[in-house]
């Protein structure tokens, strides 16, 4: 049981990575965003074949975030100067990307079990390969919780929240919508390829499916952060988002635990995050009710 | 200080619904002029407001402001010249950010925003000061988030906004339309005591014929797309409502028909 657990929250800190992405796209511009379901790909992809190329795998962790900003660049484009509703950019990067990936990997997977990956030198330190991920883990989600906190702090920053609240404001104070989604988007995406880049490296292989279901994963793990965590500062949204990954992970390791076949998994979880998102229509439902029993009284 | 030469606007060119909303428009502002301009619905008032803002681009014609021609500048360049307050409460400020956050994003307009932090401590004193000026009890709420307030406040911000870094140009939409009598007659005050304080050259579009007369030092008139009154200082000090639909009916040869703007 011990094990399940630790094992659920070692892969929730890394999808933490992936809910922050998410949560930058879809909470902060309110653009539902595809184009993770290949950069989280593509992240894993840039990784796994520099490692095996003998680049280092901190190293390798750098170039996949960058691969990331480029595609978050690319639908940032599509979306902004080419006037492509934001889902459909989304799903054309996407799609693109499978191609790109498979280009850049030059075969459908990659296994890394003979080189040393970024956990190694934890591992070298004593640490079951388990607790090198969540010690490794810890670092990069805070390091990136402290640095999103800053960053969405300063004047650029402020301005790209701003875009997701009122965009018409936000030209009629100079700003350049275009190049606050844009950059919105790359950041998004950077953050997603990196944690595809630990992700593939703490389950030893890249594989061009693993992307599949991802968008969702973090949007269930935004949802549950903000339901159980609460939103109240930004730093603490944060930081929610990240335990939000976590209960997530437990919570399918649980019911797997329980019997469901693993197969079945994508299903549970899309039908979780539908009611989840129908909350507020239910809620609405509900409302007059309320009214009238007040009245009625 | 504002000069728009002969600009024509043309929605839906080629198609059944092709309307000219902007007919050969000329005007010029001089500096400190606080013009009121009034028409009926569809004369084109707003879309005069939106093309020297640059939300429409427009089909002919050009627009100067203080001798740089903007005409083919971006909403968001042409921004470093104007100050705009809409008609919508919900459009002049981000409801999901703080006071304080949405005062510091008007700050910088027209500036290059960089890596620098958002707000800095000595920016609050001084929006604490404006805000107290307002009377309305946001000096203490800078914290807050500016979907909590009421469309009243919202609008009283956005004019604090419009006018935080000088505008060369302040542009009105309509600003106290949507709401009810005694909030839209405080902001119309405050609007009043921010524009003299600077002297800004302001363009104000109105619905309301009273509020045309009571306010700035010239009133202009739109029909179908052409400006065609335009009433000055002295003579514009006399006008009377009654003066002004009987000059309408002599320039338009029509009938005044806009019971919003006569029975308000």
């Amino acid at each position: 049981m011990l094990q399940i657990l630790t094992a659920a929250i070692s892969l929730g800190l890394l999808w933490a990575i992936v809910t922050i992405g998410v949560y930058i796209t879809y909470r902060i511009l309110t653009i539902a965003d595809l184009t993770v379901e290949g950069s989280i790909v593509m992240g894993a992809a840039i990784a796994s074949i520099s490692i095996t190329r003998g680049v280092n795998p901190y190293v390798a962790i750098v170039l996949a975030f960058f691969g990331g900003l480029g595609a978050g660049l690319i639908t940032g484009l599509l979306h902004t100067k080419l006037k492509i509703p934001s889902l459909l950019s989304g799903i054309l990067t996407m799609i693109a990307l499978y191609s790109i990936n498979l280009r850049i990997m030059g075969r459908a997977n990659i296994s890394l079990l003979q080189v040393n990956t970024a956990y190694t030198v934890f591992e070298e330190m004593g640490l079951r390969s388990i607790v090198s991920v969540i010690v490794l883990g810890i670092i990069i989600v805070g390091a990136i919780i402290g640095i999103l906190y800053w960053f969405f702090g300063t004047e650029i920053g402020c301005a790209i929240r701003a875009t997701g609240s009122n965009p018409q404001m936000v030209r009629a104070q100079g700003i350049n919508t275009n190049t606050t989604i844009i950059l919105g988007l790359m950041l998004s995406n950077g953050l997603v390829a990196t944690a595809g880049a630990l992700i593939a490296q703490s389950q030893r292989f890249a594989d061009i499916q693993m992307g599949i279901g991802s968008i969702v994963i973090g949007l269930a793990s935004v949802i549950i952060g903000e339901v159980l965590f609460g939103r109240r500062g930004f730093a603490s949204r944060l930081v929610s988002l990240a335990l939000g990954a976590i209960v997530y992970r437990v919570i399918i390791a649980m019911v797997l635990k329980l019997g469901m076949p693993a197969n079945d998994l994508k299903l549970f979880t899309a039908i979780t995050v539908a009611i989840a998102l129908s909350l507020p229509v239910f809620r609405s439902y509900l409302k007059p009710l309320k009214k009238s029993v007040k009245w009625g009284k | 200080m504002l000069s728009v030469k002969k600009i024509t606007k043309i929605f839906n060119r080629g198609t059944i619904n092709e309307k000219v909303a902007l007919h050969d428009v000329s005007l010029k502002l001089d500096e400190g002029d606080f013009v009121t301009l009034i028409g009926s619905n569809g004369s084109g008032k707003s879309t005069l407001l939106n093309c020297i803002a640059g939300v429409y681009r427009v089909d002919r014609g050009s627009i100067i402001i203080e001798g740089s021609n903007v005409t083919k500048l971006s909403e968001h360049k042409r921004a470093a010249f104007l100050g705009r307050v809409f008609q919508d409460p919900m459009m002049g400020t981000a409801s999901d950010m703080e006071i304080e956050e949405n005062l510091a994003l008007a700050l910088r307009r027209g500036k290059r925003r960089g890596l620098r932090w958002g707000i800095r401590k000595e920016e609050r004193e001084n929006y604490r000061e404006l805000l107290k000026k307002l009377g309305l009890g946001l000096e203490n709420r800078l914290n807050i988030k500016v979907g909590l307030l009421s469309g009243g406040q919202r609008q009283a911000l956005t004019l604090i906004m419009a006018t935080l870094k000088e505008p060369k140009l302040l542009l009105l939409d309509e600003h106290a339309a949507a709401l009810d009598p005694r909030t839209a007659k405080k902001v119309l005050g405050i609007t009043d005591r921010i524009v003299n304080k600077s002297n800004l050259t302001t363009l104000m579009v109105t619905h309301n014929m009273r509020d045309a007369i009571n306010h700035g030092n010239r009133l202009m008139m739109m029909y179908e797309g052409k400006i065609i009154l335009d009433i000055k200082e002295k003579e514009k000090k006399k006008l009377t409502v009654e003066d002004l639909l009987e000059r309408f009916e002599v320039a338009s040869g029509k009938e005044f028909a806009d019971d919003r703007a006569l029975l308000s």
